[in-house]
């Protein structure tokens, strides 16, 4: 005993000390804005919180009861691996310096965040504090993904398919657009990531679905949602994360963010009442389901146009969101029976299409927004805009599909028939979601 | 002895247990289950795929009673379960030959 309490004692006068250490170790970090530094600590808890466990009960509720906890630990897991690659080289590649490659890609300069320490600054903030919000987003564009081929994959094949993907296509992608790259050249608006999240994600989910396969018996077969308040209870989180999401995005506490954040919930608003008032029309009845999916389109369509536009320009896009999204996920679905199975391409892929080039509009200062760039008008930027969406659609693709096919030949992508039958919980993780 | 199992309606399940209470029936065995009949099954929309549910769950209530209390239980649940509308359910009648209380192994009428 009288050993443990002398250890314990020299502990104690340890962390006595450790205040002096740390002091004694900052650098003076002088254009540091304590204001703009706490905003983004708070957005960036919103934005993984829209992850976790935001889009997991979203897009849990949507699967079948069998497959509950295989689409909650696809979003989990890829929030650790994606984690991992971040600090690894993801953080360098998208926001380092490329060199003679810079139009393209990052350099390795900042693998293992070598060069971020606790002075290092990125604008008034500590880089410490970019990184982690900037990771927020590495993490949920996979997971976004996770809607396409829910249901079906293997988890083994999911890991790696993330990995491989957040190399090839969010990292390079990302630096295009916000680590100085070639898009980020051309003046290419995007606020908060309709380019780099909606139109990436959206565009591999529809990829994966299509190279996967329809789940077995899509779609005749009734694949009903089997939690619709867990749906609903995720889609409120998205709602309230998407403010750290799109207000975040502004990196400091000002003007952009408030307007961000006002913009963002318009669009949002506008999205739900749209898309349920598309529905009563056609079908007779407003549902929850198309409520929250049109919440969702407002907000991914505002997100690139988040910065720039004004009130007006966000009533708009929010209910031009719903509507367009509302009528692209019944022609995915049902006119060319693809199995997109959460609807991740028409309601994220073409917001963020939609979104990123309304954005070019209506940052028109005559139509409320911030105003076009020196020398710009609205049809050059919509020009850049357009260029900036075609580049990302087809590199996506292209990358998403060769990764498919890789994966497929190295462990395979899909359990067999047997296993899709009896549910991802059991088969992949020897778990059931509910024991009732 | 009689095998009364009656298929109801289930938010007419309190009222079809406090209905035979008072006709004096001590025990019932409920279940949900699912099935369909004329009333048929409904349509639900998710993101404008419709589906069809064949199957609607209702409950299935069954209760032994001796030959002499038959009519006024099938009244009791007749009464208690009707809304008048279709999908009210139905009630059917079928003999037992015995039933044994296992705590007692009294027989017979005397173990209901």
């Amino acid at each position: 005993m009288a050993k443990i309490s002398i250890v314990l004692k020299a502990v104690g006068a340890l962390f006595l000390f450790l205040p002096a250490i740390v002091f004694a170790e900052s650098p003076v970090t002088e254009n540091l804005d304590s204001g703009d530094t706490s905003w983004i600590l708070t957005s960036t808890a919103l934005v993984l919180f829209m992850t976790l466990p935001g889009l997991a009960l979203f897009y849990g509720g949507l699967v079948r009861s069998k497959n509950v906890l295989s689409v909650l630990m696809q979003c989990f897991s890829i929030a650790c691996v994606v984690t991992i690659l971040w600090v690894v080289y993801g953080y360098s590649l998208s926001f380092s310096d490329g060199g003679g490659m810079n139009g393209w890609i990052g350099g390795i300069s900042n693998a293992f965040l070598g060069e971020v320490t606790r002075g290092s600054m990125s604008g008034t903030l500590p880089e410490t504090v970019f990184v982690m919000f900037q990771l927020t987003f590495a993490i949920i564009t996979p997971a976004l993904i996770v809607g396409g081929f829910a249901e079906r994959m293997k988890f083994s094949s999911m890991l790696l398919f993330s990995v491989l993907w957040s190399s090839l296509v969010y990292f390079p992608v990302c630096h295009w657009v916000w680590g100085g790259g070639w898009l980020a050249e051309k003046g290419l608006l995007d606020f908060a990531g309709g380019v780099v999240v909606h139109i990436t994600a959206g565009v591999a989910a529809i990829v994966a679905a299509m190279v996967l396969g329809n789940r077995k018996g899509f779609p005749e077969t009734p694949m009903m949602p089997h939690n619709m308040t867990m749906v609903v209870t995720g889609a409120g989180m998205l709602w309230v994360g998407w403010f750290g999401f799109n207000a975040g995005s502004a990196l400091a506490a000002n003007g952009d963010a408030g307007m961000a954040m006002l913009v963002t919930h318009i669009s949002a608003a506008c999205g739900a009442m749209a898309w349920a008032a598309m529905e009563w029309v056609k079908y007779g009845k407003a549902s929850a389901l198309g409520t929250v999916t049109g919440m969702v389109a407002g907000l991914g369509t505002i997100t690139p146009a988040s910065g720039y536009v004004g009130p007006m320009g966000a009533l708009v896009i929010g209910l031009s969101a719903g509507i367009l999204c509302f009528f692209a996920t019944g022609f995915i679905k049902r006119t060319l029976k693809i199995d997109d199975s959460l609807d991740v391409f028409p309601v994220h892929g073409v917001g963020g299409i939609l979104g990123t080039l309304l954005a070019g509009v209506f940052v028109s200062a005559g139509l409320g927004g911030v105003g076009l760039a020196e020398g710009k008008t609205i049809s050059s930027q919509v020009g850049v805009q357009l260029t900036g969406v075609i580049a990302t659609i087809i590199w996506t693709a292209i990358a998403t599909f060769v990764i498919l096919k890789l994966v497929d030949a190295i462990i395979g992508l899909r359990v067999s028939e047997d296993e899709e039958t009896e549910g991802l919980d059991i088969t992949q993780h020897d778990e059931r979601g509910y024991i009732l | 002895m009689k095998l009364i199992k009656a298929i109801i309606k289930p938010f007419k399940l309190d009222d079809v247990r406090e209905a035979l209470s008072e006709v004096g029936i001590q025990g019932i065995t409920v279940s949900e289950v699912k099935g369909f009949g004329r009333q048929k099954g409904h349509t639900e929309l998710y993101r404008g795929a419709e589906y069809k549910v064949d199957f609607l769950p209702k409950v299935k209530i069954e209760t032994v009673v001796s030959d002499g209390d038959v009519d006024k239980v099938v009244e009791a649940i007749r009464n208690a379960a009707n809304t008048g509308k279709i999908g009210d359910g139905k009630i059917f009648v079928l003999p037992i030959e015995q039933a044994i209380r296992i705590r007692t192994g009294e027989s017979g009428d005397e173990a209901l």
